[in-house]
């Protein structure tokens, strides 16, 4: 049921060259969710995310000093290795300086034609930000009309709007499939569902959203979801690690990952003026840590998805030396903890200790079940 | 061999002076009735200065340092941080700070002064955090933080200046609010000119070491910048200033070297590590100055290019005969000066620091760079490794030596020392005296 995106994910590289291939169209690369992909839908070219391959490299050194987070160097390395030398353009939204330097030293050494900063707005909780968001976005869309050499009207963006809003949509029906017991659906079938969808045309993702919301609901799943786990954190696509996770007699039921709710969970609501309803929906969404200030609007956030999917613990994962997220995961460990979650804190590095992390979740899952050791 | 004669700054004492009494009037500003506040060396702090003359500040980046040279303490503060469950990659000024309040103790003596409100702005990933943590730290004060990453400054236009505006605008609504003080505009307006007065004068000092021999070396910029990193809306900075630019001037005229024995030319890019500065003094057996740093340049100094093409002073609105009126046009001149700072502008592209410091490199007349691998900072590191690619390209050559600004834990003395050694004698330098 879930084969494509697993497909999709595993070959994403193939799945662009082939469709600029059927479609002529141009592939914009980009690094933070925060970028604006209904104008960049409505400009007729395909949003495909930049991720790293979770597979020890050497190339980057020369580029980016080792404290910095090696889920920015994991994708500078694709980038240098030639793996995503089919993009047309790269771009950023404005959120940590990590993935920020994979971005420059990209547009330093690797060929492109088209690069774009996008200044996404960091105090998003500020009225300022929004009328500020609106001007940048209109920047954007001017420059990608000056790129793809053709105007971009209402109507475009009206399509791009309703081609993210039915993806999110769709996915956040899936999600809420999560909340029963015994859901149909695993948390590793989740993951590449949501990243799967950060890769393809949406469109066709959608199809195959829609395929699956026809059959997921009476789905039998032979499992047991076991104890019920949300996974919140930084940047995680490593897919070993939550199988590993579900492999012990757990389900990860929620999460609030770029890679995961957070990258969907809110739609654009129609306003005459396109921008300002593309502005609200970035404005809005779950925040990522570095734009979570000065009132922490995670917390209430991450409690209620612990309550309305029902879980009895939560893992913290973050890439190493990721500050953002290392800045909020004391915060949230003793705000669960007031609020009777417990949770388990790992660090994550491009390659996952699999072994080591899977004695300290056995541990962890022993203390929920509250199971007697001797 | 050249030797220049050497004197001691006539004004040294006084930079100690300002430095001491802002620490203690921080300290005591409760028997004195005035407020505190707490924020970045980045801060708008001009700003606050409209709530009145009795308002006193201390800023993170510089109390980090004052604690990261007492590596006793800075230790306990580390500890006391980690303790709590915060990583020990983040900012160290940030857990020198945290620490200070956990034990609540200051460096300078007694317990850690709790600030009023804390008035913040942000570029890097931690600026607005590392308040919305020590808000909580202290039990909830109320804060206030500014968004200021707006692109650099070649790109500003008049959305992106609005939204730092607005966002000050809204600060002072904030902060009449929070204090339950009438806002004075007229000393906002004199704080700005202060501001500007300060910051460029500052960066003219820069200016006169492009003279041979230097006459100020690094480790004693870093006593002197600190005021503008202190307070630079205030008179007492700018006066300073002023008299510091006259003694540098005049040190320029007769001839007066920091280093005795300069043969050789430096600069490093950030932060020190700040336990460890005896390198600079390591660095003048080989005849060795370092004439300055992109951060002590940039972090408070104000710059243009000028008629003749070179790099110095930015020309402040009084000197350009602006007369600022009223609250609107004095946010609207701090803002665009601020975001104007060259430490600003490279945490958009690696290139724009790039390009800094291959022209100091060259108007500076340098023989080399040291950049420094700074765990303890991730803003000012940021590109760090291309800086060292594009300096290379230039023609310059590159010492890097890994390290921490805050945390001594991560700083190899005799590893760094050997670097330097090998980097002389790169560059053909030999030990002049032991």
């Amino acid at each position: 049921m879930f084969q494509k995106f697993k497909e999709w994910y595993e070959n994403r590289h193939d799945y662009a060259k082939e469709w600029k291939e059927k479609t002529g169209g141009k592939v914009l690369g980009y690094f933070c969710t925060y970028v604006p992909e209904e104008i960049i839908y409505a400009a007729g070219v395909l949003p495909v995310r930049i991720f790293g391959s979770h597979e020890p490299q050497d190339v980057t050194e020369p580029h980016i000093f080792s404290m910095y987070c090696p889920f920015c160097r994991d994708c500078l390395a694709q980038g240098l290795k030639g793996k995503y030398s089919y993009l047309d353009g790269i771009m950023i939204a404005q959120s940590c300086l990590h993935i920020r330097q994979a971005f420059t030293s990209w547009q330093l050494h690797i060929p492109i034609n088209y690069s774009y900063y996008f200044l996404m707005p960091n105090k998003v909780q500020s009225p300022r930000a929004k009328p500020y968001l609106i001007g940048e976005l209109a920047e954007f869309k001017s420059s990608l009309e000056k790129w793809s050499g053709k105007p971009i009207s209402d109507k475009d963006l009206d399509r791009g709007i309703e081609i993210l809003n039915v993806n999110r949509r769709l996915m956040r029906q899936i999600y809420e499939l999560r909340r029963n017991a015994n859901p149909p659906l695993s948390g590793l079938e989740a993951m590449e569902m949501v990243v799967s969808s950060q890769l393809v045309d949406k469109k066709e993702h959608n199809e195959e959203l829609e395929k699956l919301l026809c059959e997921l609901p009476t789905r039998k799943e032979s499992r047991n979801d076991g104890v019920r786990l949300m996974i919140v954190g930084s940047e995680n696509d490593d897919t070993q690690f939550i199988k590993m996770v579900e492999s012990l007699g757990a389900t990860l039921v929620i999460d609030d990952n770029c890679t995961g709710s957070r990258y969907f969970w809110n739609e654009a609501v129609a306003d005459e003026s396109r921008l300002v309803a593309i502005a609200d929906r970035y404005i809005e969404r779950p925040p990522c840590p570095s734009k979570d200030w000065e009132e922490r609007r995670r917390l209430p956030h991450l409690l209620k998805l612990a309550k309305d999917y029902n879980v009895k613990g939560a893992i913290l994962v973050q890439q190493k030396f990721c500050d953002p997220h290392e800045l909020d995961i004391p915060a949230i460990r003793e705000y669960f903890n007031k609020n009777g979650i417990p949770s388990l804190t790992l660090e994550l590095d491009v390659t996952v200790p699999v072994g080591q992390f899977k004695v300290r979740t056995e541990a962890f899952l022993e203390m929920l079940r509250g199971e007697e050791l001797f | 061999m050249k030797e220049y004669p050497t004197e001691p700054l006539k004004c040294w004492q006084k930079a100690k002076k300002i430095r001491e009494d802002y620490y203690k009037d921080f300290a005591a500003a409760k028997e004195k009735g005035g407020i505190r506040w707490a924020g970045g060396a980045w801060s708008f702090s001009a700003i606050p200065a409209g709530l009145g003359d009795d308002v006193y500040c201390l800023t993170g980046e510089p109390y980090g340092a004052s604690v990261a040279w007492n590596k006793e303490f800075a230790l306990k503060c580390q500890e006391a941080t980690e303790a709590k469950g915060y990583a020990r990659d983040l900012c160290s000024y940030m857990r020198n700070y945290w620490g200070s309040i956990l034990l609540n103790k200051y460096v300078f003596g007694g317990e850690f002064p709790k600030p009023d409100f804390i008035w913040q702005d942000h570029i890097c990933c931690s600026h607005a955090k590392w308040y919305q943590v020590a808000s909580e730290l202290e039990g909830g004060i109320p804060h206030f933080c500014i968004d200021v990453a707006v692109g650099p400054y070649h790109d500003l236009n008049e959305n992106r200046l609005n939204y730092v505006v607005s966002q000050l605008h809204d600060g002072i609504e904030w902060l009449e609010k929070v204090t339950n003080r009438k806002y004075d505009d007229k000393k906002l307006i004199e704080a700005v000119y202060n501001e500007c007065r300060s910051t460029s004068l500052w960066a003219e000092i820069c200016v006169l070491n492009k003279a041979v021999p230097a006459p100020l070396d690094e480790k004693t910029m870093y006593s002197l910048y600190v005021l503008g990193t202190l307070m630079k809306h205030t008179k007492v900075v700018a006066d300073f200033y002023e008299e510091l630019r006259d003694e540098v001037k005049d040190r320029v005229a007769r001839g007066i070297a920091a280093v005795g024995n300069e043969q050789c030319r430096v600069i490093t890019d950030t932060q020190p590590p700040w336990a460890f500065l005896n390198i600079f003094r390591y660095l003048e057996k080989y005849g060795c100055v370092s004439v300055g740093s992109l951060y002590t340049f940039g972090l408070i100094g104000m710059w243009e290019v000028q008629e003749d093409g070179t790099w110095g002073p930015r020309k402040t609105p009084q000197q350009k005969g602006i007369k600022i009126r009223t609250r609107d046009e004095a946010l609207r001149i701090l803002a665009e000066w601020n975001l104007a700072r060259p430490e600003w502008q490279h945490f958009y592209s690696p290139q724009l620091k790039s390009e800094m410091m291959i022209r100091i490199a060259k108007e500076w007349k340098l023989n080399g760079i040291l950049l420094h691998y700074n765990r303890g900072c991730e803003g000012l590191s940021l590109g760090i490794a291309e800086n060292r690619l594009a300096l290379m390209k230039a023609g310059f050559p590159v010492m890097t030596f890994e390290g921490n600004m805050g945390d001594e834990r991560e700083f190899d003395e005799a590893r760094t020392i050997a670097r330097i050694d090998a980097f002389m004698e790169s560059l053909g330098m030999s030990k002049l005296k032991e």
